[in-house]
């Protein structure tokens, strides 16, 4: 013996003694769903590209984006980042600036000329896309990405669909839409402009298709029957924004009336603002509340002057007058008549009442079912027609950017799926990464970084970008913010708190492992976990 | 813009044990992969000890920070008890337990041998309870305060003797049932206007370093023991370690007690070097002592029946005057 | 070389001879003199390498001392009564743990009452903490044992308690002859722990032991305790011959020629004991002496053949266990239970709290011991007469107060009485 009897022991000899049999309850690393990624349209991995922008490697980041969205700096303009409304970090201070990280991104890989990789391997098969829109495009950058050919055709003189001809350039630089398609492109898309596809079945079969994605827009603008007199100037929006691509720019006068509601009303305003009209006034049959529009894209608007004129619709136009009847809303809601009459002088009214699509290129096509002016498809994308697929505004769903690549991704997975012959099965959704689960003691409190937004004045003379971009420090700290709610991030908190050791790290990027053969199941690692990634289950005996 | 990055730089991970997004070098030694462990797994500790918890960082810390030179004395106490049970230790380092109340005298005899067989590279460390050290252990620290000898006292103040079945010290706080206080009588609990607050005493030793820290704050445990060591000379720092058993709480709230314990103001964390005051952690979001209580059983009495006991008040006073006393709230800006 | 010295200045001058590292001082009548003999030698730089600690407490005392050893220090201290008391604790740790402190007694009673003079009531009362007790005659032996007890703690890993007669020895001037460096150094080398705290080869020492082992760890406290008288034997030869002169052992006989009576007895009385032989012997009475000087371990197999023919064996204490009587009676009457002929017992207790031990008492005592045998303790020069007033006092009233205030008004009261009776005949 080295040393007395008993009195005196040999180190770390404990281990022999497996404490993990005193557990009643057992952690266990669980993956959950950040709201954020749960509320983006467009599926994207928002945390996980976060994760990559955190350290500073924007590349990674990037790619990782990348990976569900094929146009970031777009997106970065124009969406409505529903994940930001649903960000657990507004619980704490503000939502983390996902949208702005994600410009970020987008302009970063347009400056340096990240380009995509092309498909490690062809599948010999041959995908036609119909209509270089947001969803066309997303489809096609997917489709490519698993190994297809891919044709897209745009029957326009440009691609970029409804971001090109229905938002304005302040909110995206055409420059950005260019650089955008031309990434797609170089992987080997085949882009087709000024091409109409005037009947799917004869463009499949003349072009050897097996399959095809549909995503021609809706570009036909609703038409409301106002009664209209004398020499009224009277223009739809989509005519009129399409018409801002052309050389000359269209003339309104002095005072513009926009009619409708929603996001497309705003735009028209704004762009009449900026096209030199002194008054854009408009017109809505509800209340602000009632608006279709985003409400920062209200508030922006009245910052620029635009007013509005609520529960009014328009009985007749006489020239350069308008009746406007008021209206009140009922029990349920809705807008009544009231009987009650003003007129507004106007020298050109725009009508921005919704679109339609135009179906025309499915008449001959057998099983395609329509409803309420779309087209029906299955939870697959796919229409009633095998192997034709179809999304963006043609498909029932909300019209934004964001649901269009969404569409145009999730098609392309079922459409790989159907030519594989191997129907795509959608990995299970984790349960959602609550606030609840957060210990938000971790995370300081910090400002969000707030755009730097162009001064009004200087907004309504021109049409350069109204929101500003981050540069890379305040992207980073911005990226920083996120919380990781729900995936462990490698905090090192499990491994520290434990007051039996019982935690193994495994390294970056391996995350960790509970040593079980000591592991109490006291709950601290799970208690002080600050992202909620580990439960406390009951152990089976 | 760049007024916004002058405000605080935190993000995800900095009050975090580790943080991937922190330069190797600076991370601390509970996040490292080749952590030290002085203290290792199989001790009888009960589930969510906070003591075994502080003592792993506050010897790993005095580990690394001696470069692996280390003797520690311990006090008889839960510690010694739960790791030492014959024929186990949990121990990695040389470790000697003696008696109740003498670690600060066995520590002043172990640091005079390493001087005189020329070892004064080694360091000492002594650690026990809050009885081990505030009571029966007093005379014996005080002793090696005044001498000033070489020895890091660390002592993990769990506000009782819970080894022995948690009965009152001079560290329980007023109202807190123990077995020695129970819930009767005019009184019930641990009565008002006794006990002591042995960091402040042993400041009035002008000793090199005090300190007091928390379980709560690993960062801020890590960086006062690191200092502690880097002085010759008596240190003190006294470790808050909630008990979820003689407390009467969650095996998982440890933590959160602790954190409690500084955002009411009960425990303060501070600094002092020879004597005088150096530095207080400020609160960062401050919470009422009810908040705190409720969680424990041993303060039950004062929330029966929904009610809330005037005792309360009481508690909450001497946490708002350890905010007044040691500053513990930030100073608005612009304020002097 | 021969120094006409205190007996506290001796052993501190040896102590010191014996290269301690450690030495704890905490000041209590009659050791004080000892450490503070240290503590200057420490300051001159007569002793090197050697941390003086002036602590709070002896229970503070022990305890550095403890740590210092365990770390690897010789490691020294001293105290004396009450502060052996207090320091009890760690008296029981230092021997549980096997460190081989080494601590001088300076011998005293236990109060209440307080009284600072000296008997064995402390040492008795720590007999069973499993220290070595060695039990010096003189100062010349006072001072050898220590080089001893260095060596015989360090070889055995046991602490090893050098007891000295308070005010008898401490204070005594004496002749003494105090060793060179170079004799002390061969005869005792440098401490070579058995466990040590040592990061370069990490234990833990202090562990708590249960029911499982800690009969184990008894018995191997009482194996090594049991295997030591050889290891004393030995050390006291090898003393003799490195230094010329006798000290230690397990006990010395004196004038044991046929003797029929033998007195045993530990530490200075031993002195007045002998003169008294002499006297006797001179008288043709058949007495001897058995001076024994380790206590503990309690050299049961020495004393048996040193008194297997004893008609008559009368044990001083210089301690009263008072709820059975001389402590060291009870252990010699245990240690010859079994002999073929076990002699007559006869108790002594004497000299407690400094009650001098006089020859007329000693030759009074011997013969009755022999002629009229009493049952249980003998009480030296006991005042019965104080005792018997006492007694009828505190036997008439509840609140009688305290004896020992009540004794000394009794005494005063008896010597007031003796002059007036004085005065009385004078006129």
């Amino acid at each position: 013996m080295k040393h007395p009897y008993a009195i005196a022991l040999d180190v770390g000899t404990s281990r022999r003694n497996l404490t993990g049999s005193w557990r009643t309850l057992r952690p266990e690393y669980v993956d959950r769903l950040p709201p954020c990624n749960n509320a983006c349209p467009a599926g994207e991995d928002i945390q996980g590209w976060l994760f990559h922008a955190e350290s500073g490697d924007y590349e990674a980041a990037w790619r990782a984006l990348t990976l569900n969205n094929p146009l970031p700096a777009i997106m970065g303009r124009v969406c409505y980042h529903p994940c930001e409304n649903a960000c657990n970090r507004a619980s704490i201070d503000v939502a983390v600036g996902i949208n702005s990280v994600e410009r970020f991104l987008g302009d970063l890989a347009i400056e340096k000329g990240w380009a995509f990789a092309p498909p490690p391997s062809e599948s010999g098969k041959k995908v036609l896309v119909v209509g270089a829109g947001p969803a066309g495009l997303s489809a096609a950058y997917h489709l490519r990405r698993l190994g297809h050919q891919v044709t897209l055709r745009e029957a326009g003189p440009l691609a970029g669909g409804m971001m090109r001809f229905g938002i304005p350039k302040y909110r995206l630089p055409r420059q950005i839409i260019d650089a955008e398609v031309k990434r797609i492109t170089a992987m080997g898309v085949e882009l087709v402009l000024d091409s109409k596809v005037d009947d799917i079945e004869q463009a499949m079969k003349d072009g050897g298709f097996d399959a095809a994605f549909l995503a021609v827009g809706a570009h036909i603008a609703k038409r409301a029957y106002v009664p209209a007199a004398g020499a009224a100037k009277v223009l739809d929006a989509v005519q009129f924004l399409r018409s801002m691509e052309g050389e000359a720019p269209p003339l309104l006068g002095r005072k513009v009336v926009v009619y409708g509601g929603g996001n497309t009303a705003i735009d028209v305003a704004r762009t009449a603002r900026r096209l030199g009209a002194e008054e854009a006034i408009i017109v809505y049959r509800r209340t602000r509340e009632k608006m279709p529009a985003h409400d920062f894209e209200v508030e922006e608007a009245l910052e620029e002057g635009v007013s509005m004129k609520w529960l009014s619709t328009i009985k007749t136009v006489d020239g350069g007058t308008l009746q406007i009847e008021k209206m009140a809303l009922d029990d349920k809601g809705f807008p009544q008549p009231t009987g009650e009459f003003e007129t507004l002088e106007a020298d050109s009214l725009v009508l921005a009442l919704g679109q339609d699509v135009d179906l025309s290129l499915l008449d001959n096509a057998p099983g395609i079912v329509i409803q309420d002016g779309v087209v029906k498809v299955g939870p697959d994308m796919m229409t009633g027609r095998a192997g034709v697929f179809a999304g963006g505004d043609m498909a029932p769903s909300e019209r934004t950017v964001t649901v269009a690549v969404g569409h145009g991704k999730k098609a392309a997975r079922y459409i790989d799926g159907y030519l594989r012959g191997e129907p795509y099965a959608a990995a299970p959704k984790h349960g959602l990464a609550s606030a609840d689960r957060l210990n938000s003691w971790y995370y300081e409190d910090a400002p969000a970084t707030v755009r730097p937004m162009l001064n009004a004045a200087r907004r309504i003379n021109s049409f350069e970008e109204v929101q500003g971009g981050l540069d890379e420090t305040n992207a980073l700290y911005e990226a920083r913010r996120c919380l990781s709610c729900g995936n462990c991030f490698e905090c090192d908190n499990c491994y520290g708190v434990c007051p039996d050791n019982a935690v193994i790290k495994l390294g970056a990027g391996n995350r960790f492992r509970i040593d079980y053969d000591y592991c109490k199941g006291c709950g601290l690692c799970a208690a002080e976990c600050p992202c909620g990634a580990i439960d406390m289950v009951p152990e089976t005996i | 813009m760049n007024e916004i990055q002058k405000l605080k730089f935190y993000q995800k991970g900095t009050l975090t044990v580790g943080n991937r997004l922190v330069d190797e070098a600076q991370r601390n030694v509970q996040a490292s992969l080749s952590r030290s462990n002085s203290l290792t797994c199989g001790h009888r500790a009960c589930q969510g000890c906070g003591e075994a918890l502080g003592a792993r960082y506050a010897i790993d810390a005095a580990m690394r920070a001696s470069g692996n030179n280390l003797i520690a004395v311990n006090a008889t106490g839960c510690l010694e008890v739960f790791t030492t049970p014959y024929p186990e230790t949990s121990w990695q380092m040389p470790w000697m337990h003696s008696l109740f109340g003498n670690a600060a005298a066995v520590a002043t005899g172990v640091a005079a041998a390493m001087r005189v067989t020329n070892r004064a590279g080694t360091r000492v460390v002594a650690q026990g309870g809050d009885g081990g050290t505030t009571d029966i252990g007093f005379g014996c620290l005080s002793g090696m305060f005044e001498r000033n000898d070489d020895v890091l006292y660390i002592c993990y103040d769990n506000e009782g003797y819970m080894n022995t079945g948690v009965q009152r010290s001079s560290a329980t706080p007023p109202a807190a049932r123990t077995a020695t206080t129970p819930v009767l009588g005019d009184e019930p609990g641990n009565v008002f206007g006794t006990g002591k607050f042995v960091p402040k005493i042993a400041v009035a030793h002008d000793i090199p370093y005090v300190a007091t820290a928390s379980v709560a704050d690993l960062h801020d445990l890590e960086m006062k023991v690191t200092k502690a060591m880097g002085f010759r000379g008596a240190r003190y720092i006294q470790i808050n370690v909630p008990c979820p058993l003689g407390w009467g709480a969650a095996s998982h709230d440890t933590i959160r007690l602790a954190r409690l314990a500084i955002e009411t103001g009960l425990f303060p964390i501070f600094e002092a070097e020879n004597g005088r005051f150096t530095h207080v952690r400020k609160i960062r979001q401050r919470k009422s002592v009810a908040e705190y209580l409720k969680l424990q059983r041993r303060f039950a009495h004062l929330f029966k029946g929904g009610k809330e006991d005037p005792r309360v008040a009481r508690i909450q006073a001497i946490a708002d005057r350890h905010i007044a006393d040691f500053g513990l709230l930030e100073t608005p800006a612009g304020a002097a | 070389m021969l120094e006409q010295l205190e007996g506290s200045k001796a052993m501190a001058k040896v102590i010191g001879l014996c290269r301690p590292q450690v030495v704890c001082a905490y000041p209590i009548t009659p050791q004080t003199h000892i450490v503070e003999g240290l503590g200057e030698l420490v300051r001159t730089g007569d002793v090197q390498n050697c941390e003086f600690i002036n602590v709070e407490s002896e229970f503070a005392a022990l305890s550095v001392a403890i740590g210092a050893s365990a770390a690897g220090a010789r490691a020294y201290t001293a105290t004396a009564s009450q502060g052996l008391l207090f320091m009890a604790e760690a008296v029981y740790n230092a021997a549980g743990l096997g460190l081989p402190i080494v601590m001088t007694l300076g011998n005293r009673a236990i109060g209440a009452p307080i009284n600072i003079w000296n008997d064995h009531s402390d040492a008795m009362a720590l007999r069973e903490a499993g220290w070595f007790q060695l039990f010096a005659e003189n100062n010349q032996e006072a001072a050898d044992l220590h080089i001893i007890a260095f060596r015989l703690a360090e070889e055995l890993s046991v602490p090893t308690m050098v007891c000295v007669d308070g005010f008898i020895l401490t204070h005594a001037m004496e002749r003494i002859d105090i060793p060179e460096q170079a004799q002390v150094d061969t005869y005792l080398p440098p401490y070579e722990p058995v466990q040590v705290l040592d990061p370069e080869d990490p234990i833990s020492i202090g562990a708590m032991v249960g029911p499982d082992a800690f009969t184990e760890v008894r018995y191997l406290q009482f194996y090594k305790q049991q295997t030591a008288f050889r290891l004393i034997e030995k050390l006291a030869h090898d003393f003799k011959k490195q230094f010329g002169r006798a000290a230690g052992g397990l006990l010395r006989t004196y004038s044991m020629d046929e003797a029929e009576t033998v007195v045993v007895a530990m530490g200075s009385v031993n002195g007045t004991i002998k003169d008294v032989i002499d006297e006797m012997r001179a008288d043709g009475i058949l007495i001897g002496l058995v001076c024994l000087i380790t206590f503990r371990p309690f050299p049961t197999r020495a004393l048996q053949e040193a008194l297997s023919h004893a008609k008559d064996v009368i044990v001083i204490d210089k301690a009263l266990d008072a709820g059975m009587g001389g402590p060291l009676a009870s252990n010699i009457a245990i240690a010859l239970r079994n002999l073929a002929q076990t002699p007559n017992m006869h108790s002594v207790v004497a000299g407690l709290g400094g009650r001098p031990v006089t020859k007329a008492a000693l030759h009074r005592v011997f013969r009755q011991a022999v002629i009229q045998p009493w049952d249980g303790p003998h009480f030296l020069d006991l005042n019965e007469r104080v005792i018997a007033r006492e007694i009828h006092r505190k036997g008439k009233a509840r609140r009688s107060g305290p004896s020992a205030e009540n004794v000394l008004k009794l005494l005063e009261r008896e010597r007031a009485e003796k002059i007036a009776a004085a005065e009385g005949t004078g006129r």
